[in-house]
């Protein structure tokens, strides 16, 4: 099958849907590539590559258009880019279903079976072909490269000898993709970066990233809403946050607001007043600036500066890394293209049993299937793990008081008796018998687990020391004890010097 | 001059330096002074004791003292570093045959002429001392066969051992009595040597019953025992150096037995009531295989290696048997050259004899720093890229924290299934000494190492 790229003709749109590396990969699934001269130049990518790739290089976008099977973009089409579309055509682009209504119904009627980018379930297995997150995490990165630009310091603390430079505070709401790309990007920068989610799940994430989450004093409400995105809060929630970021408003440089709900106009987190308390020179970077902002004041597409603060509402983030943001996107794309062609035989199927080609499909054959079935699984399987970790707990036994003050009331009676009817010395011995186990006690705990061996060897050669009982026999007149003295001091000098012999020869191979 | 009184203070100086001998070995670099101290100790007591109280028989002595050095210092030169169990055992049982020796030979002194509570409370003393010193001795023989494979290590379990101990228990309490009666009236040499007979079977039927992966508990609590029958000597004999000498060894030995009985999570008492590893239905069930295997061999095992960054070793009682530990250490020397960061994890259990492993890798001069213990490794596992175990099982059981009602249930182990790769060298697919089946070996991310641990590592190591 034929594989068209049209140059994106959005106005500055600088991405472009295949790569030259991608196109090779392409072709050898066995499909045809055509790309419209002068497509990837935006993003450095050479019409000569594409040609050295294998890919025929056309001047004539009608040709492209006309004579693909398989149209690959990066934009949606516009409406005259629709209208060139025809049935048996395959669309595959970002679509926004939701948002473009009345394109979806265009692409129906014109009978085009069109795949948006968006649309693909955020299930693990799909992960390879998620150019939202790949564009997020360029956008996260690149909100930070725009802050930077103008943000008047170093993000990094330094000691030099002009002075001292204090780091910059970043404070990054909403730790998504795109969030912890910004939280890493500025933490790799060198500032002091703490982030705020109202999902409770990523608080590990953006602590595995070194950054500080920043927690709500508030009874726990979960903000995790299907599909690992998040969900509108409940109104004293908003009003603990807006408080919390009103403090911080204060406090930080930089703040990047990243806070998106699915299929509602992004929530407002910052006031013009909050923007109003922060520091002169301080920048806010609004990811959000095209679903209406999360800054009260960012203008989508515009850098403002209001009250010396400046306001950043770039919308086409990943667009100013084109490269970069080029190959992400290509490589999604192969990646479904590669599930689609499950012989690699250029022959694309639409499987609609395939879950993620079944969810990223809106239109197909004249009819609309968007919106899918809701997916069965949810990227993060939530409320699980505190059950069962929760469940031992509940096992574990109280230990009776009890227990060990009866016993130690028992040894107590017992010693007693013992000493009412011992002759005294026995209990001076016995005396001298307790107190030895009591060092005993406490000098072998001391002992290291390596040496058990030597210890046990060394413990063998002193409890030896009955040899002095032999000894004070061996003395006595009488023949017998004699001699049973003499076997023992035999036996037990074996064991003295062989005890100590062989710890010696143990002590002497451990070595640093 | 009070003889006495030196003696006395010499037994006091002896007393100090025992205890510095042991206090020496809580650290690799006081433990040789600590041997010195307690060589020292032991010279100063018998000094002492020979020349205050010798009067008679010197070249009985003389001849006995070196004699017996001159075997001790042979064996001690003589022994393999893996058969370092069966010496400790050996020595354990004369330690019990000096304490039964010289009970006898004191029961049977004419010279003493106690009455009442003291004589009683002496016969007691010197029955006791038998007693302990009887089951040492027995008990120390049966784990030297069982140690060295004379016997077998599969536990003896008669019919309703229990009731035969509590039996024989009896029996030794009856015995008590009628010794202490019959050596009031001037006899009591047939019930003491009856019992020295029951307390000789019980140490014998007590160590058969119980299973091989027991024996580091078996040989620490023989161990305690020696010491106990050193302190019995010592009261009998009203001698405060052997009482104290006898408390420190007893309760050092039976610290370690502490210490190996929380390593496998397991009750003093249900080690020494045996049976172990012959467990009923929950263990047939689980011991059967749980999944496919995946093979690696040598080449693959060195190329896996040496790309690491990060390797943990895991040596079990396997390796000692195949004597691997040195080409372990040349491969260890290889890895570290090539900046690979390679650790040793020890299990508490590892082995026959508490520290076993240790003793096994200072023998190969392994480095003691980079042998470090369970407790110190445990958590660094998920940052482990390979996972070597050598002829280790159940010290490398995930279902030892899984599987809570199984033999081996609640056992800490070495938790290496979460290093990136683990590696295991066996010999065959067969079941540790609980006889539960390893559900390590069929993770993902473990390749199996077939065939006797050196001849495999030998090619490892050609391989590199």
């Amino acid at each position: 099958m034929r594989i068209g790229v049209p140059r994106e003709i959005y106005a500055g749109e600088k991405r472009v849907a295949t790569t030259p590396d991608v196109a090779t990969q392409l072709i050898k699934m066995g499909f045809e590539l055509a790309i419209e001269s002068g497509a990837g130049a935006a993003a450095s990518f050479s019409d000569t590559a594409y040609k050295t790739a294998g890919c025929t290089v056309t001047a004539s976008a009608d040709e492209i258009w006309s004579s693909s099977d398989i149209i690959l973009k990066v934009r949606g089409p516009d409406d005259g880019e629709a209208a060139r579309l025809k049935a048996g055509q395959t669309l595959i682009s970002f679509l926004w279903p939701a948002q473009n209504p009345e394109l979806l119904q265009q692409l129906t009627e014109q009978g085009v079976t069109a795949l948006a980018m968006d649309s693909i379930p955020r299930i693990s297995r799909a992960q390879k072909m998620d150019a939202l997150s790949s564009m997020a995490n360029i956008a996260g990165y690149r909100a930070i490269v725009e802050a930077a630009q103008h943000f008047g310091r170093f993000f990094t603390g330094q000691i030099t000898a002009a002075g001292k430079v204090p780091p910059a505070k970043v404070l990054v709401i909403g730790a998504g993709v795109a969030g912890l790309a910004a939280i890493g990007t500025a933490k790799s920068m060198g500032a002091i970066v703490r982030s705020f989610d109202t999902r409770p799940e990523v608080k590990e994430q953006i602590e595995s990233m070194d950054a500080e989450f920043l927690m709500l004093d508030f009874e726990d409400e979960d903000g995790s809403g299907e599909g690992g995105y998040a969900k509108v809060m409940s109104e004293e929630f908003i009003k603990a946050e807006m408080a919390l970021f009103a403090e911080q408003a204060r406090d930080v440089d930089i703040i990047i607001t990243t806070a998106l709900i699915p299929g509602k106009p992004a929530p407002r987190l910052i006031t013009a007043k909050m923007v109003e308390s922060m520091k002169d020179g301080s920048v806010v970077v609004d990811l959000a600036a095209e679903q209406g902002g999360n800054c009260e004041l960012t203008e989508a597409d515009k850098v403002i500066r209001h009250n010396g603060v400046t306001l950043i509402g770039y919308t086409d983030l990943p667009s100013r890394l084109a490269t970069q943001s080029s190959q992400l996107y290509a490589t999604n794309l192969r990646h479904l293209l590669a599930d689609m062609t499950p012989a690699k035989d250029g022959q694309i199927v639409v499987d609609m049993e395939d879950e993620v080609i079944r969810g990223a499909t809106v239109c197909k054959d004249g009819e609309t299937t968007w919106p899918p079935p809701a997916p069965k699984l949810s990227a993060a399987p939530r409320k699980v793990e505190p059950v069962s970790a929760s469940t031992p707990k509940v096992e574990e036994t109280r230990r009776s008081v009890f227990g060990p003050i009866v016993g130690m009331v028992i040894a107590g009676l017992a010693l007693l008796g013992m000493g009412a009817v011992s002759p005294p010395s026995f209990m001076a011995h016995f005396t001298v018998f307790v107190l030895a186990c009591f060092i005993g006690y406490m000098v072998i705990w001391n002992v290291k687990a390596a040496l058990h061996t030597p210890l046990m060897s060394v413990t063998n050669a002193i409890s030896s020391i009955i040899i002095i009982g032999a000894l004070l026999q061996i003395s006595s007149g009488i023949e017998l004890i004699t001699w049973i003295a003499a076997g023992t001091v035999l036996i037990a000098s074996i064991n003295i010097v062989g005890g100590f012999a062989v710890t010696h020869r143990m002590l002497e191979m451990f070595r640093k | 001059m009070n003889i006495d009184g030196i003696i006395s203070a010499s037994y006091i100086v002896a007393t100090i330096l025992f205890i510095l001998a042991l206090g020496g070995l809580s650290d690799q670099e006081t433990a040789r002074r600590g041997n010195w101290y307690g060589i020292s100790g032991m010279l100063i007591a018998l000094i002492a004791t020979m020349l205050g109280v010798i009067t008679q028989n010197y070249t009985i002595l003389f001849a006995a003292l070196v004699v017996g050095g001159s075997i001790g210092l042979l064996a001690a030169r003589r022994v393999k570093m893996t058969q370092m169990p069966e010496l400790v055992a050996i020595l354990h049982s004369l330690v019990g045959a000096a304490a039964v020796a010289v009970g006898f030979a004191n029961f049977m002194d004419p010279n003493s002429h106690l009455v009442g509570v003291e004589l009683t409370v002496h016969d007691i003393e010197t029955y006791i001392g038998i007693l302990i010193g009887a089951v040492t001795f027995s008990g120390s023989v049966i784990a030297f066969g069982k140690l060295s494979g004379r016997i077998g290590g599969q536990p003896l379990t008669l019919p309703g051992r229990h009731w035969l101990n509590l039996l024989l228990l009896i029996a030794a309490i009856w015995f008590a009595r009628d010794f202490v009666l019959a050596s009031a009236a001037g006899g009591g040499m047939l019930p003491l040597l009856i019992m020295t007979v029951i307390a000789l079977l019980f140490g014998m039927h007590m160590v058969l019953a119980i299973g091989g992966a027991d024996m580091p508990v078996v040989v620490s609590m023989l161990n305690s025992y020696s010491g106990w029958a050193a302190a019995a000597t010592g009261f009998m004999l009203n001698n405060d150096l052997l009482i104290v000498t006898g408390a420190l060894v007893g309760s050092s030995g039976a610290i370690l037995s502490y210490i190996m009985c929380r390593a496998m999570n397991r009750k003093f008492f249900a080690v020494i009531a045996g049976g172990f590893g012959t467990g009923g239905g929950s263990t047939a069930a689980t011991s059967e295989q749980q999944g496919e295997v995946i093979p690696i061999d040598a080449e693959a095992t060195a190329a896996l290696l040496k790309n690491a960054g990060e390797v943990m070793i895991i040596p079990g009682y396997g390796m000692a048997v195949a004597q691997a530990q040195h080409v372990v250490y040349e491969i260890v020397k290889e890895l570290r050259a090539e900046g690979v960061n390679v650790r040793f994890g020890i299990h508490p259990v590892a082995g026959r004899m508490p520290g076993h492993m240790n003793v096994l890798l200072a023998e190969a001069k392994v480095p003691y720093d980079i042998v470090f213990e369970m407790d110190e490794v445990n958590e660094d596992f998920p940052k482990v890229d390979v996972s070597v175990v050598i002829g280790a099982n159940d010290i490398v059981n995930p279902s030892a924290l899984t599987d809570l009602d199984g033999p081996i249930g609640g056992m800490p182990v070495l938790e290496c299934w979460k290093s990136k790769t683990t590696i295991v060298l066996k010999r065959s697919m067969a079941t540790g000494y609980a006889g539960v089946q390893n559900p390590l070996f069929f993770e993902d991310n473990t390749r199996m190492l077939f065939g006797d641990a050196k001849d495999t590592l030998d090619a490892v190591f050609k391989a590199l």
